[in-house]
């Protein structure tokens, strides 16, 4: 176990050297001059424009460069924001509980349904159930989720007023962000009504962003309860008499699950690119917003760090998982 | 070996690959109905000059946000109705059928010919090459492909040409993999061998011998592609980062239709159903292709 995770955790350095290497060269790939970028159009004569090459660290050769990057980096230094100047990495920090409200939120929607539609059709092989459940969630892998989250604005906001178009909460509260988990802070600042407004928000958006894993866990599980419902040891069972829910649930589930769990852990990475779309569209002051109107306002240390923190965040979440399901499996951790 | 000498002892000759093919493909229906709609989209696209009533291009400003015929104050000249500025949507959608297939063409065969090469010779060389290889398309994959491909266009500038070499950039570790995957399973088969020993050169022996036979695999993850393609070009338009307005693609067209929700529905359903169409159409075609071709599906 310890010889697999040692090899785990070496397996991610390449990967993080490469993102660095990514968003290092980001800045450096970008057509024109990061002084006069940052000069705007006002232009800036030869001299102050050697001193702030000079401040910036440009005037190094590039190796050296990328070691005061990375450096930076671990220090927690991601630069400062063109527009707002204020430290990217703080910036990251205030916006990124939303986002993960917002996730944690679609990968619940995304299994309290997957889940059990998955299961049902695969004890039900051949039925309406089934193809009904495999039809939608095929639409549901192939919908444009932008397109989507506007009909769902159509539909519930727009005609059935439901809920509310866009944001986190009602203008009419306000609430300190003490934890920036909308749901928490709204429990806790005993204003009536204010937790009722921060769920009514969430749920649009969660479906939007939920609705891909959805379609995936459940295509998943179908696929997975199929396989093991031949196994010999689930016809065992069956002939021993257990009961056929106890088959289902017991002896077929646990082991139907296995590959279930790594792919919900696998979307998070669809997840966070689906919060790009779906913050767009709901204008959820998250991250992945945030990083849209980064690169609109081409404003680079942002583009950069934001990059840099989600693909380390992915990383990260990857690896947990691969440890999980090393736990989990034990076939896995002794090949690896 | 034994099989086709017993095949042609009984003289009954094998059926034709495409034929067998088609037996197992015409079994699943949404393949078919997926196929069918494909070569509907490409038959629109071709003759969009032909059949769109009116230029995607033309505003008529005395028809702005005109509902679709059915409703009242439509007309059948505009049949899906008309934008905020006047333009005819059924037409717009027409030519954006060109792009978005144009998008996926593009797309699947940039990132299909440098996915085979790549993965072609790092799983027939093996070696430093094959590790610095895998690990770069590791760690693209350690990437949401939607942000690799904004910070793609972030670098090259917003355009769809742009959007075009990001998307296909950002699937080409899919391709690569698989060919790896493939290359290796094949090439330690007898038949490679025999090829070897009559004096196969290394480029013979990948394209001409083994790539053929890892060719399965491929073709449905390119028909896979064209969805993806089709959808990341559309998600970046959308958000701005891809074709530029006036351009009629699916995506931008609804980059600004937010605004219109409460007035005009049909500027915000048409473009994106147009999208999940077609999407879909290329999911059920592959999914079909893959029952098709792999041989451990075959029942």
């Amino acid at each position: 176990m310890i010889q697999f995770l040692a090899k785990r955790l070496l397996q991610i350095i390449p990967a993080f050297i490469g993102v660095t290497l990514l968003t290092f060269s980001l800045v450096h790939l970008i057509p024109g001059d990061p002084v006069e970028l940052r000069a705007g159009e006002r232009g800036i004569d030869p001299k102050r424009h050697a001193e702030m090459k000079a401040a910036m660290g440009l005037d190094k050769p590039l190796p050296v460069q990328y070691f005061d990057y990375i450096t930076g980096v671990f220090k927690g230094d991601l630069g400062k924001s063109f527009v707002t100047k204020k430290p990217v990495l703080k910036e990251f920090l205030t916006l990124f509980p939303a986002t993960m409200e917002l996730s944690f939120c679609a990968i619940i929607f995304a299994i309290i349904f997957g889940l059990p539609a998955g299961v049902i059709a695969g004890v039900k092989r051949g039925t309406i159930f089934d193809h009904s459940v495999m039809g939608i969630s095929l639409t549901g892998y192939s919908m444009p989720i932008f397109w989507w989250g506007l009909l769902l604005i159509l539909f519930f906001s727009v005609q059935l007023g439901w809920t509310p178009v866009s944001g986190r909460l009602s203008a009419l509260f306000w609430i300190d962000a003490d934890t920036g988990f909308m749901l928490i802070d709204t429990l806790r600042s005993n204003e009536p009504g204010a937790f009722k407004s921060a769920l009514s928000h969430l749920i649009l958006p969660s479906i939007v962003l939920g609705t891909i894993p959805l379609a995936v866990i459940a295509r998943m599980t179908r696929s997975s309860m199929l396989e093991v419902l031949q196994e010999d040891y689930v016809r065992t069972a069956r002939a021993k008499g257990v009961s056929p829910s106890r088959v289902v649930m017991v002896h077929a589930l646990r082991n139907a699950l296995i590959p279930v769990i790594t792919v919900i852990g696998l979307q998070i990475g669809v997840l966070l690119a689906g919060a790009i779309l779906t913050e767009t569209i709901f204008a959820w002051p998250g991250i992945g917003k945030w990083i849209v109107e980064a690169i609109n306002r081409r404003d680079y240390p942002v583009v950069q760090g934001g990059i840099l923190m989600i693909s380390s965040l992915v990383i990260f979440v990857n690896l947990i998982v691969d440890i999980l399901y090393g736990i989990v499996n034990p076939r896995i951790r002794h090949t690896a | 070996m034994n099989e086709t000498a017993i095949i042609a002892e009984n003289n009954i000759s094998p059926p034709h690959p495409l034929k067998e093919f088609w037996k197992y493909f015409s079994e699943n229906k949404g393949a078919v109905a997926g196929l069918w709609f494909i070569g509907i989209a490409i038959l629109v696209a071709i003759s969009a000059n032909l059949i769109a009533p009116h230029s995607p291009f033309t505003q008529y400003r005395d028809a702005i946000l005109q509902p679709p015929f059915w409703m009242d104050g439509g007309t059948t000249e505009f049949i899906l109705g008309t934008d905020d500025v006047g333009r005819d949507i059924l037409s717009r959608l027409i030519f954006g059928a060109r792009l978005s297939l144009f998008v996926g063409v593009i797309v699947v065969t940039l990132s299909l010919a440098v996915g085979i090469f790549l993965g072609i010779t790092s799983g027939y060389f093996g070696g430093f090459y094959e590790t610095v290889v895998m690990r770069l398309m590791d760690i693209m994959l350690a990437l949401p492909s939607l942000l690799l491909a904004m910070a793609i266009v972030a670098i090259l500038g917003p355009s769809l040409q742009n959007a075009i070499l990001a998307i296909a950039v950002v699937v080409l570790p899919h391709y690569v993999r698989l060919t790896r995957a493939s290359v290796i399973g094949e090439k330690s088969k007898d038949y490679v061998t025999s090829s070897r020993v009559s004096g196969a050169g290394p480029f013979r022996m990948m394209f001409v011998v083994i790539l053929p036979n890892c060719m399965a695999p491929l073709i449905v993850q390119a028909t896979l592609g064209f969805s993806s393609a089709i959808l990341d070009a559309a998600a970046l338009g959308f958000l701005g980062m891809g074709a530029q307005p006036p351009t009629p693609e699916w995506g931008a067209m609804l980059a600004n239709s937010l605004q219109f929700v409460q007035r005009a529905w049909w500027v915000v359903t048409f473009p994106g159903l147009a999208i999940l169409l077609t999407v879909l159409a290329f999911n059920l075609a592959g999914d079909g292709l893959r029952d098709a071709l792999d041989p451990k599906m075959k029942r």
